[in-house]
């Protein structure tokens, strides 16, 4: 069996996210080819990353402008075309895969798996449903596989490999879509999803300028990625690629500070499986203290200061 | 331009699911069932095209059991035209579902199909891809923002790194993502309308669809609990446990 890993990266450099669904690929047992697909020359330097990855037999690089703007058609129109050569499809369940896989399924004729935590056999997975209330386990009566990963459960796959690069058949681009332009968020601090220490706020941040004044200077003292909860991020307190839970990013950090968090269902799914959860609410009936390995009952205005104060004293 | 939006009936999202003791699925029986909330989205946002005189009719289409009839009936009371009810028992799959919608697409030619992102029920997020997969149109899943320019379509989509904005070539399929819109109420007489509406009943015998699952479900098993730590009683408290206990600083 052969499994093609669809590879993260945001055509400068390969993600963190590709190698822990590499980890979920190898477990599949067979070998594994990495599809590296974008536009211009960062593509090259992904690849080669990739060719270094512990367990990769081969990397297929496929450059071209239909790949630079991850449009679902003309990638999922590329790995089809790819689909003779292998038994499964295996990708991290970022918002670029969310959005390509199902449509390769479809055209496989193939049902998706989507977010597996656990591969308990080469056809058999566990996958969470209910926002986390329940895992499931399924079987895949298919015969190729399609498979999206939750990277938060899985270790990340280390170097050590040397597989060969070779250049993909090209596919020709369906040209349904095209790009227009985009507001990406710069920031020097930790993505969300790879992030080892997150610090997110909720509603009670009343405001953007409190996030800014109170969760970022917490969050940059820790050297921590910020996230926000979906109630803040719907009042416009916090962009949208800042949201943890269950319909947008799911995380497992070593250390998760929840601010003013109430922690619904929906954002629980998103964190629940994160090392340690500290919760600060002045709610002290809050769900969030139910999840919470330390919970503090306090005003975030007051509380949130000084723990940013206490952490430099720490020398942070 | 006439809009078709699948709706999913599923558990309310206020309901805390069980799972059953033997294993075998989650407790449905008693439960509040309601219509899936990032499909609310996609009505709405039908709606509001029809209102701005962008598209011409709304047409709601369900697949499940004769209760999916109410989830329907939401949508006619939020102000959709009519509706097509195709009975189905058991569960569905996103693959089977999304070749009986292709079916319904080609009977009834709209321009424009919104489905939510996503049912919060098996939280797939397959069915609107897989849809413009077997169609062969184009998509543009996790809107945020809508624009109809003409017979194509301008769409800001929710990515990991922030927005992205893509034009679509009509007849194109949109999935929902939340900040799209707030979707409205259904008022008491737009209601009562609403039983007066058209419902069209059909059974996936009518579009020779094989629904045979593809995944067999093994197991439904309760996740690992998380318990409840400890309170602590001010900030030092907390930065010395953080410290010593959990090592995390």
């Amino acid at each position: 069996m052969t499994t093609l890993l669809i590879a993260e990266h945001d055509h400068e450099t390969l993600k963190d996210s590709t190698n822990k669904a590499l980890t979920a690929a190898s477990q599949l047992g067979g070998d594994v080819h990495v599809l590296v697909a974008g536009g211009g020359q960062g593509t090259k330097a992904a690849a080669e990353a990739a060719a270094k990855l512990a367990g990769v037999t081969k990397v297929l690089v496929a450059e071209g402008p239909a790949y630079e703007h991850d449009l679902a058609e003309p990638l999922a129109a590329l790995i089809v075309a790819l689909a003779p050569g292998y038994d499964a499809f295996v990708a991290p369940a970022t918002s670029r895969f969310k959005n390509v896989m199902p449509r390769v399924a479809a055209l496989l004729d193939v049902m998706q798996v989507s977010e597996i935590i656990k591969v308990v056999a080469p056809d058999t997975y566990e996958r969470p449903i209910y926002a986390g209330n329940a895992i499931q386990t399924v079987k895949s009566k298919d015969a190729k596989k399609v498979i999206t990963v939750r990277t938060s459960t899985f270790a990340a796959a280390g170097e050590g490999g040397s597989a060969a690069i070779e250049n993909a058949a090209s596919a020709a681009d369906p040209g349904l879509s095209t790009f227009v332009g985009e507001e990406v968020a710069k920031s020097d601090r930790p993505e969300l999803t790879s992030a080892k220490i997150i610090v997110s706020g909720g509603r009670a941040m009343q405001s953007r300028e409190n996030f800014a004044k109170y969760i970022e200077p917490l969050a940059d003292k820790l050297g921590a990625g910020v996230g926000a909860s979906r109630a803040a991020v719907d009042a416009g307190y916090a962009p949208n690629d800042w949201q943890v839970g269950q319909t947008g990013k799911v995380v497992a950090p070593e250390l998760y500070v929840a601010v003013g968090i109430s922690g619904a269902i929906q954002h629980l799914a998103g964190m629940k499986d994160s090392k340690v959860i500290v919760a600060i609410n002045k709610d002290e009936d809050a769900p969030i203290f139910q999840v919470a390995d330390y919970g503090l009952v306090a005003d975030l205005y007051q509380a949130v200061p000084e723990l940013t104060e206490a952490l430099g004293k720490l020398g942070k | 331009m006439k809009v078709l939006v699948p709706v999913k009936r599923v558990v309310d999202y206020n309901v805390k699911v069980r799972v059953k003791s033997d294993g075998t699925g989650v407790e449905l029986a008693n439960v509040k069932m309601s219509m899936n909330p990032f499909d609310e989205i996609a009505v709405e946002e039908a709606l509001r095209l029809k209102e701005a005189g962008k598209a011409t009719e709304v047409v709601v289409v369900s697949i499940g059991p004769a209760q999916a009839s109410e989830t329907i009936r939401t949508g006619l009371a939020m102000g959709a035209d009519r509706g097509i009810l195709v009975k189905a028992e058991g569960s569905v799959e996103p693959l089977a579902v999304a070749k009986i919608l292709k079916a319904v697409v080609e009977a009834e030619q709209p321009g424009l199909v919104i489905l939510g992102k996503q049912a919060i029920d098996d939280d797939s997020n397959q069915t609107g891809q897989m849809l413009a997969a077997l169609l062969g149109w184009s998509q543009a899943t996790f809107a945020s923002k809508l624009e109809v320019e003409g017979s194509d379509f301008k769409v800001t989509r929710e990515v990991d790194g922030g927005l992205q904005t893509i034009k679509l070539k009509g007849p194109a399929i949109v999935t929902t993502d939340l900040r799209l819109n707030e979707p409205r109420y259904a008022s008491l007489p737009n209601i009562m309308k609403a039983k007066k509406k058209p419902i069209d009943d059909k059974s996936v015998a009518d579009y020779g669809v094989d629904v045979t699952p593809r995944l067999e479900v093994l197991k439904t098993a309760e996740p690992a609990g998380r318990k409840a730590g400890v309170k602590v009683k001010d900030v030092a408290e907390l930065v010395n446990k953080l410290k010593t206990e959990a090592g995390v600083l």
